[in-house]
């Protein structure tokens, strides 16, 4: 075999452009404009891969993102190494890498081409069958099933690729730029929609651009050239984007679609640093016009899938775009006139053609005529048996067919060759149309599913609608445009074309055999190895439906997702099964259409900005105060903060006991905010909470518990009555955004006659809390206008005030069961008071806690956190909280649920303090309660939710839920760990200061 | 992804609203003089219709009104938009 | 003797084997028999199951074997497990909170220990463990209440700090830096995978041996009653009588429910998942993440396998919002920054049938001889032979099992709902 295959000049590779590859570690040359596959050929390479589950040797069969065969790992260890690339896409560049996949030790001599020899008892399901003895051994055997399974590699470093989204809105959408597209592009545009024209190829034109033959004319002018001049012409139009390398994958409702546009796959790798990939575009267009054109069917007959085994029109594109010749020797074998149209360009171009072999008995074809005017032997009414050579075809085996088709007949007539195209007619690309929810009918006559009816403003046009021809398409095209766009004329309208092309076409799905099918590999799914007769054993094992066979057999199911195979398994069906095509079905084309990468549709949304983080207005000194940080929904929230290399528990440790004897300052500003206004505010507050709010008076604050309607606690929080009908609502932090929806949507739509505005305010406040028994002394020195007397400014009251000139409402609240304030000032200058809080307070070593000494206060203190002591299935009644739930009021959300039979029992799980036997031993938090450990099976009366050590208390406390627990006070529990028991006692769960003393400290 | 027509901001992607269920489940008056069974009914029984729903939605990430909506649940076909408060029109 | 030889031969279907496979090889696959028949309804049948998907596949097989039902069918509107059977994402555990549900999934998890061989059909369920990741401190908590709960309940889950996460699944990224670090994560080694379409056609064939009629292509269209009593149903092969109907219709449940006259606590939502292109084991093992809402398995044919959320409205299309997918992935590549150039290759939907409180009904109605088996929402799949031995015991005795007796419909009404919402509360 020669090395150079390339057999003539192409203007759509550019010679003096030269490139080098290796694949599989050997350098190659190839042009600017070649594709992997096409700079293979030209080297002779056939072999590419191995299939999937019998190893057989495998070759490029395609030109296209239709390929199932050629499909290699690209720059293999290294962080750009991507598996099961498809060949036939992939444009070659200066430094390419490609490997064989699914192969060991190499592609030429694969231990699992064992496989091949086992098939006879690996038919389609055998692993339902077998693997299940002895039964311990299942994972076994699978280690060894995955092992072989799978394709390439999959990449083992991050992605040092950056990707994006790009939104685009548009008028017109045409999807694929063959000379439907094309046409459908430009009289968009030039009838001023705003149009976008996409193709996953890289250039324009479609498979029309690179046909020059005299048989294909339009007003006189080879189509090829008619068609050139068109792309430069709508090259110009302003108001028409075009996509190449663009691929569209998703069709979703109301017209929206995704694609894909590669931007540097076709670069050296050292030009793609800090581009973008991929885009991930995200269309929405007011109409969609399908022009995906249509791809050519292979034939099901034995051996079907040897290295060498072209589509005929892969072939035809090798050498008219690439220059290249597939073979020196080529047989082609159709069942239409699309062979000959091959056949003609390979003779044109001096590449030898043996032998055409045709289903069809005589057909009137000017085509037909051409070639065997070229003294090109046609076999009329022959089909190919079998072929042979293991890793290239050397001969195909041919054999004269019934009238019927059905059966063979004569004796076997053998053909030398080193390359065998087939055509078994097209197949148009209706996949985006019903991804989309359009319906399909299918047309008897050439047995295609064609679109029936869509769902959204969509057509299809050209070969995906069915229409196959240049004459057809030139004639239906401009008339389904003129109504879709709504459009008086068209240019387009009376061409003068000329096509040889004799539509004829004898459909066989399964083409006979000299041997009983069992004998045979007439492949259907050519990756996932799935032929004919495993086709007809899901069938004869009951699997009727075309989805149950698909699953069974896994046709269709590989990185091509069926598009060669699947309609001949669904004609295999309903030939074997006796029922009708039409009936049948397809299968579900599910988005995508090609594979897309997980990057592309992640777009920027990686790293940092893979969900935002929200910080308080003094995050930054707690950043430069070494604080450790804890998230907390969206919110960083300072943790607490080691001095001295302190561990969490002694700087939690030192934290609390600073808090109760001087004064501690914590950062609250991640508490949800929610402004409250309007006649109605205390009448609306009397409905979300359990409480009663009317008679609060105005400059007080109280605490509200919020349930949800099945009376759940579901929030709480202080709110304080600012004026008259002016309230500002705490929430939790986690809790503020959809306690602000519920309470929208209540007021909306149950209460719309409330007279009651919302307005979060959370980001446009910055709280800070200092509580202890200096707390006092240090407010009065940042705010030293204010009266803090407790007879001005009680428990549970606020005020107005300043800090310099700067406004500030002041809330005497506490949280940890100090006397405290909280501080509520303008976000932006909340760094600097907290700054001044700590140099005021430095006399009293203020101290800054965080999130874990906070809880640790409130549990001493026996108060809740929504969230932690709750979840979900608590009411306020089983928190012992029945002091806030108001009897008198006729309703508030969830009261009605308070009273179902489940929630009015006794010994529902109900809050209380726990205190172990040994006062050093901290519980863990999670950890479940028993009361007998020898019952079977061991009941659990609840758990752990909160533990800590308490440094006042000088003990280890906690918090836990129990069934019945308000009853068991001074009784003796267990909590069994993994490894010991713990003993506990059930107490009150304040387990300081019960009397509130030290508020008023 | 649907394109939703918000009767106060006009047409929009679905990914700036949120559903909130069915429409047109009045919450009780008097809820306490609610049976368990009756209260049930109202807080979890559902029709959950394949074909023709009315169903409340919120234009979450604009003007965070609510508003009901027509939609083909066999489909996810919008027959038509109206505002709360205004009666399921009859399709 | 020879007549019992005789019998056996004629009832019992061939048995499979690698033996059965190489003698078939013998004769080109050419004398396998159908995997189930395809009968006409008949006109009478003592229990119709609605809904050919596993659960009530599995439903009619214990119906026969356990309680002798034999004269039973299953009407199926499309092809046996082609919902959500045929579309979830394959995971199975039983590291459930509360009693009630580990009862009923660990009673599932057992049997789907021995299921391959009770059936004869590899169902290939493989114990390769699932985990579940902690990624902030109230996400610690939860799972550690939850693995203290499934210790005392025999389950076999166990608590991984960060180190130990990274061990069994190092593809995962735990660096302290990231938006949503792993700080832990829980493991159940007996939980894992199965395919998902040899478990339906394992209990189809199975049923089918026992005289099971197996009906696809057959639609429910009406239920009849006679008075508070199920009379029979009416279906789009003519009308079937019966005096007890199991529905098992997933996503349709409520669309057979409003026929019957009643109302369910179910919304059916769009949940989507999607697989990639196969490559070679890189994960060995399935890891669940609540809080970023991500979880991935490979399958044994290589492919990622990842589970999205749910879309927020009530949708019977099959179809979700590309935002759920774009969300899940922006999950994946968090913690599993490797996949970024992995590509998807599949991706579709399902329709899931959710209760309030995420648990199933398994249970009678307010109609006599009319059950319910519904309320799986996105993780029914690995109950499957659990729900049908027990919804099959409730059709047979006319009540509950004592382990889905807290499946039933009327905690609703009480209140007494098995909230597996619970852990998942707002924080502070």
């Amino acid at each position: 075999m020669t090395n150079n295959l390339r057999v003539k000049s192409s203007k759509f590779i550019d010679e003096t452009y030269k490139i080098s590859f290796k694949f599989n570690g050997t350098t190659y040359y190839g042009y600017k404009g070649d594709t992997l596959a096409s700079a293979l050929l030209a080297s002779g390479i056939h072999l590419v891969g191995r299939s999937f589950k019998y190893h057989r040797p495998r070759g490029i069969m395609t030109a296209g993102s239709e390929e199932p065969n050629a499909i290699v790992q690209l720059h293999i260890n290294t962080s750009r190494t991507e598996p099961n690339v498809r060949a036939t896409e992939i444009e070659i560049y200066e430094g390419l890498e490609a490997s064989s996949q699914n192969c060991w030790p190499s592609v030429n001599f694969d231990i699992g081409g064992i496989n091949n020899f086992l098939s006879p008892i690996l038919p389609a399901g055998f692993y339902y069958k077998t693997f299940m003895w002895p039964a311990s051994f299942w994972e076994k055997y699978e280690y060894f099933i995955r092992k072989s399974a799978g394709l390439g590699r999959s990449p083992i470093e991050p992605d040092p690729d950056i990707y994006e989204h790009r939104y685009i809105h548009c008028d017109v959408l045409v999807i694929g730029a063959g000379i439907s597209g094309i046409i459908a592009a430009k009289t968009a545009a030039k009838n001023g929609f705003k149009t976008l024209l996409i193709d996953e190829k890289s250039y324009l034109g479609g498979s029309t651009i690179y046909q020059n033959s005299e048989h294909f004319k339009i007003n006189n002018q080879i189509s090829s050239s008619w068609l050139e001049k068109e792309i430069n012409e709508i090259k110009k139009i302003k108001n028409l984007e075009i996509k190449t390398r663009t691929s569209v994958a998703a069709f979703h409702g109301y017209n929206f679609l995704l694609a894909r546009e590669n931007l540097t796959d076709h670069l050296p790798l050292n030009q793609r640093n800090n581009k973008i990939r991929q885009r991930l575009l995200k269309i929405r267009s007011k109409k969609v016009i399908n022009a995906t054109g249509s791809l050519e069917r292979p034939l099901i007959f034995d051996n079907n899938d040897r290295p060498g085994i072209l589509l005929s029109s892969a072939i035809d594109k090798y050498s008219n775009f690439y220059g290249v010749a597939c073979g020196e020797k080529n047989v082609l074998f159709t069942n239409n006139d699309s062979a000959y149209e091959t056949a003609i360009n390979l003779n044109q171009k001096g590449i030898k053609v043996e032998a055409v072999i045709d289903n069809r008995e005589e057909v009137d074809s000017k085509l037909i005529k051409e070639v065997e005017n070229n003294n090109i032997r046609v076999y009329k009414g022959y089909t190919v048996v079998n072929t042979s050579g293991y890793k290239r075809i050397k001969k195909v085996s041919i054999m004269k067919l019934s009238l019927d088709g059905q059966k063979i007949i004569g004796s076997k007539i053998y053909i030398n060759c080193d390359c065998l195209g087939i055509s078994g007619g097209w197949t148009p690309a209706v996949h985006l149309f019903t991804q989309s929810g359009g319906k399909l009918k299918f047309r008897e006559e050439d047995q295609v599913f064609i679109p029936n009816k869509s769902f959204s403003d969509q057509i299809s046009i050209g070969s995906c609608n069915g229409d196959f021809t240049l004459d057809e398409i030139l004639s239906s095209v401009p008339k389904i445009l003129k109504e879709f766009l709504n459009i008086k004329k068209s240019d387009f309208e009376n061409l003068e074309v000329h096509s040889s092309f004799n539509k004829s076409k004898r459909n066989i799905w399964l083409l006979p055999s000299d041997k009983v099918i069992g004998k045979t590999k007439p492949f259907v799914d050519y990756q996932n190895d799935a032929t004919a007769k495993d086709i007809k054993l899901a069938l004869r094992e009951g699997f009727r439906s075309i989805e149950h066979v698909k699953r069974y057999t896994t046709t269709g199911m590989g990185t091509d997702q069926g598009k060669l195979g699947n309609m001949h398994a669904l004609g295999i069906i309903s030939e074997t099964a006796g029922s009708k095509m039409g009936e049948l079905g397809t299968t579900t084309f599910r988005p995508p259409y090609t594979p897309l990468t997980f990057g592309t549709i992640v777009g920027r949304n990686v790293g940092k900005y893979f969900d935002i983080f929200r910080k308080t207005p003094i995050h930054d000194w707690h950043v430069e105060n070494n604080a450790e940080f804890e998230n907390v929904g969206q919110w960083k929230r300072a943790w607490y903060y080691p001095k001295n290399q302190e561990n969490m528990h002694d700087a939690v440790q030192r934290e609390s006991k600073a808090a109760r004897d001087g004064a501690g300052i914590l950062d609250a500003s991640t508490l949800g905010k929610i402004d409250i206004q309007g006649t109605d505010a205390s009448e609306f507050l009397n409905r979300v909470y359990t409480n009663a709010w009317s008679k609060l008076a105005i400059g007080k604050c109280r605490y509200g518990l919020m349930l949800n309607e099945d009376g759940m606690v579901y929030d709480d929080g202080v709110t304080t009555r600012l004026d008259e009908n002016h309230y500002i609502m705490t929430t939790t932090t986690g809790g503020a955004a959809t306690v602000l929806g519920k309470l929208e949507d209540y007021l909306q739509t149950e209460w719309p006659e409330l007279d009651v505005y919302l307005t979060s305010v959370t980001d446009h406040y910055a709280t800070i809390s200092v509580c202890g028994p200096d707390s006092k002394k240090i407010i009065s020195k940042v705010i030293p206008d204010l009266d803090l007397s407790n007879k001005s400014f009680p428990h549970m009251s606020f005020k107005n005030s300043k800090i310099d000139k700067i406004k500030c409402r002041v809330m005497r609240i506490s949280f940890t069961g100090e006397h405290s304030y909280e501080i509520n000032i303008q976000a932006n200058y909340g760094k600097s008071v907290w700054q001044r809080c700590m140099e005021m307070g430095k006399e009293f070593n203020i101290t800054p806690y965080g999130t874990e000494t906070m809880h640790l206060l409130r549990a001493e203190k026996g108060f809740i956190i929504v969230g932690q002591d709750t979840d979900a299935t608590m009411t306020p009644i089983d928190l012992q909280m029945d002091w806030i739930v108001s009897k008198k009021k006729y309703d508030f959300i969830g009261k009605r649920s308070l009273y179902r039979s489940d929630t009015i029992k006794e010994n529902r799980k109900q809050l209380i303090g726990l205190l172990t036997e040994n006062p050093d031993e901290v519980l863990e938090e999670g950890a479940q309660i028993v009361a007998d450990i020898n019952k079977s099976p061991v009941e659990m009366l609840g758990h752990v939710t909160s533990s800590y050590y308490s440094p006042n208390l000088k003990k280890s406390i906690a918090l836990g839920v129990v069934r019945g627990g308000k009853s068991m006070i001074g009784q003796k529990l267990i909590i069994p760990m993994e490894n010991k028991q713990i003993n506990v006692t059930v107490a009150d769960p304040v387990f300081l200061d019960k009397e509130n003393k030290r508020l008023n400290a | 992804m649907f394109l939703i027509d918000c009767p106060y901001c006009g047409e929009r992607e679905q990914s700036e609203f949120k559903a909130g269920g069915e429409a047109h489940i009045v919450r009780p008056k008097q809820p306490t003089e609610l049976s368990d069974d009756e209260w049930a009914e109202y807080l979890f029984m559902r029709k959950n219709i394949k074909g023709i729903q009315f169903e409340r939605w919120i234009h979450i990430h604009g003007c965070r009104k609510w508003f009901n909506v027509a939609r083909d649940t066999s489909n996810d076909v919008i027959k038509v938009v109206y505002k709360m408060g205004e009666k399921p029109p009859t399709i | 003797m020879n007549i019992y030889k005789v019998i056996i031969q004629n009832s019992m279907k061939k048995k499979y084997s690698i033996f059965s496979l190489i003698k078939n090889a013998f004769s080109y696959h050419e004398n396998w028999e159908k995997a189930w028949k395809d009968p006409e309804p008949k006109k009478e049948y003592d229990a119709v199951i609605v809904g050919g998907g596993g659960h009530g596949l599995a439903t009619a097989y214990y119906l026969a074997k356990k309680h002798n039902m034999k004269n039973i069918a299953v009407v199926e509107k499309g092809w046996i497990g082609g919902g959500n059977t045929g579309r979830n994402t394959t995971i199975i555990r039983s590291n459930y909170l509360w009693d009630a549900s580990a009862g009923l999934y660990d009673h599932a998890l057992k049997i789907w220990e021995g299921l391959s061989q009770e059936l004869n059909y590899n169902v290939m369920f493989s114990q390769r463990g699932v985990m579940n990741l902690a990624h902030n401190l109230q996400d610690v908590r939860d799972l550690k209440r939850r693995t203290h709960a499934n210790r005392l309940n025999g389950i076999d889950a166990i608590y991984l700090n960060t180190e130990e996460v990274k061990k069994f699944c190092p593809i995962i990224n735990t660096s302290p830096n990231i938006r949503y670090p792993v700080l832990g994560g829980t493991l159940q080694k007996r939980a894992g995978t199965a395919r998902h379409d040899a478990v339906a056609w394992g209990y189809a064939r199975g049923a089918d041996e026992m005289g099971v009629d197996i009906i696809q292509n057959c639609e429910v269209k009406g239920i009849k009653r006679n008075g508070d009593s199920v009379a029979g149903i009416e279906t789009t092969k003519g009308f079937i009588k019966t005096k007890k109907v199991g529905v098992v219709a997933a996503g349709h449940s409520s669309v057979i429910a409003n026929m019957a006259g009643l109302r369910l606590p179910l919304e059916s939502k769009p949940l989507q998942a999607l697989v990639s292109e196969p490559v070679k084991p890189i994960i060995d093992t399935v890891v669940m993440s609540n809080a970023v809402h991500a979880y991935v398995s490979q399958s044994d044919k290589g492919e990622l396998v990842i589970g999205a959320g749910t879309d927020d409205y009530v949708s019977y299309s099959q179809k979700g919002s590309h935002d759920i997918v774009e969300g899940t992935l922006n999950a994946i590549l968090e913690l599993y920054p490797i996949f970024s150039r992995m590509r998807m290759l599949r991706q579709w939907g399902g329709i899931v049938d959710i209760c309030p409180d995420a648990s199933p009904i398994i249970s009678k109605t307010t109609i006599s001889g009319l059950y319910f088996n519904c309320g799986w929402g996105t993780g029914g799949f690995k109950a499957t032979p659990g729900s049908g031995d027990l919804f099959a015991h409730t059709i047979a005795n006319d009540e509950p099992h004592k382990i889905n007796a807290a499946f039933n419909l009327n905690r609703f009404v009480s209140g007494e709902l098995v909230d597996e919402h619970g852990a998942a509360a707002v924080a502070h």
